[in-house]
């Protein structure tokens, strides 16, 4: 049987840990109410860059950009994103469970991959399962800066430009809600064409200054980064999310078990209340 | 007097959204005004003010490049946030391609599918476990 002592030092002990947790919970709430906000804000540029992207899809343009080329692919870059930091439940586990069997689909294929990552924990796990690495970036912090993320982008576009790869993918959670996040693998090169409305007019073009190549090379390249960028936000926001669920749950946990240890703790001292009694009773009737 | 809808965005956040009666920009290669009802327009930015003019109103916004793109009755700007030149570019990528080296280094290049499902697999029970034990209490 289990001393009172030792029970209560294991009470004492996840007490303590309990603590943490729900110190955690809180962090985590606080911070997810920030990522949430700076995913709301970077949304407005995404969705004007899409709005020109489309623009300049629909204009009737002498010069089609590579990134739409559809060509037999061979090699496929996954850009991975990724936490910095753990205990956010499943999260990255799920996200990499999503890449490898798109990966592996792949290689069925006869598609090689190549992996760009963004974040200590994809850093971590495709150090221990192998795979080519092209291009890591890590430690961004709750609040990245899209400067971070442009050397990780132009690795990717360059090896797509000197036909390294073909194909480009774009893997990370989605915001659904905060008791939701979604992994995604997403087609990022080829870019899929925008649908041409047909009775709209295409009969006109861009004055392009300076020229058509260049204004686009560049155009398209902000799309990709503002792409990433966006991914790596609302990964932000879903860490915290995800944290702030797995901390909850912990802590419950941790009340839980402390609910049973001190039922066991009553028992026990209970039973050695119980046996001193009777031993004085016994020794009382031996006299 | 006909006005054009302007909005300046960068990516991380809405800077400007509104209409104007003129705007003045500083494209790559020269000043530029834009009334309304311009022919459609893409060039970049070159560091500069960018100028809204709404009336006898007057509003700057501080552009360190990006782009321009003008339709008959819309103005986009879509601003970088910082400076961007080819050579710093490529500094970063050479800087993201060090460290994937660096953690990576003597590592094979082939992944392991066998060993990273199972890794994944065993990672999930736990996972799973916990959450079984939680329902059962």
């Amino acid at each position: 049987m289990a001393n009172t002592k030792e029970v209560r030092k294991q009470i004492a002990s996840i007490k303590s840990t309990q603590k943490i947790t729900s110190a955690m919970e809180m962090v985590a709430a606080s911070k997810m109410k920030k990522t949430q906000d700076s995913m709301l804000e970077g949304r407005p540029y995404s969705l004007k860059i899409k709005d020109v992207i489309s623009h300049v899809a629909l204009a009737n343009s002498e010069y089609r950009h590579p990134f739409y080329e559809e060509r037999s692919p061979k090699k496929a870059c996954f850009i991975v994103v990724s936490s910095d930091k753990g205990l956010c439940g499943g999260l990255n586990i799920n996200l990499f469970k999503h890449v490898i069997a798109k990966s592996a689909e792949l290689n069925e294929q006869n598609i090689a991959s190549c992996f760009a990552l963004i974040g200590t924990k994809a850093a971590g796990f495709f150090k221990s399962v192998g795979g080519e690495v092209v291009g890591v970036a890590e430690k961004l912090g709750d609040k990245p800066n899209p400067d971070d993320l442009i050397g990780l982008t132009k690795v990717v576009l360059d090896m797509h430009k000197i036909s390294d790869i073909d194909q480009a993918y774009l893997c990370s959670n989605s915001f659904v809600n905060t008791m939701t996040q979604q992994p995604t693998v997403e087609q990022l090169i080829p870019l899929k064409p925008e649908e041409k409305d047909e009775s709209a007019p295409s009969q006109w073009d861009y004055i392009y200054e300076p020229e058509a190549k260049e204004l686009l090379d560049g155009l398209l390249t902000r799309y990709i980064e503002s792409l990433v960028y966006q991914a790596v936000v609302e990964n932000n926001a879903c860490e915290q999310a995800a944290k702030m669920i797995a901390m909850k749950n912990a802590t419950d946990n941790a009340g839980d078990l402390i609910k049973e240890l001190e039922l066991l703790y009553n028992n026990v001292r209970q039973a050695a209340i119980t046996q001193e009694l009777s031993e004085i009773v016994g020794g009382a009737a031996a006299v | 007097m006909s006005k054009i809808k302007i909005n300046i965005v960068s990516s991380s956040e809405e800077i400007y959204s509104g209409e104007a009666t003129m705007v003045f920009a500083t494209g790559t290669l020269g000043e530029l005004g834009i009334a309304p009802g311009h022919t459609p327009l893409l060039t970049g930015l070159a560091p500069g003010p960018v100028r809204v003019q709404n009336g006898s109103d007057e509003e700057a916004f501080f552009c360190s490049g990006g782009f321009l793109e003008v339709q008959p009755d819309l103005i986009t700007v879509l601003s970088d946030t910082a400076e961007r030149a080819e050579s710093l570019d490529e500094s970063e990528a050479i800087k993201a391609k060090e460290v994937a080296e660096k953690e990576l280094a003597n590592k094979d290049a082939t992944i392991d599918y066998a060993k990273a499902s199972a890794q994944l697999a065993e990672a999930v029970a736990r996972l799973k476990t916990i959450q079984k034990l939680r329902k059962k209490q």
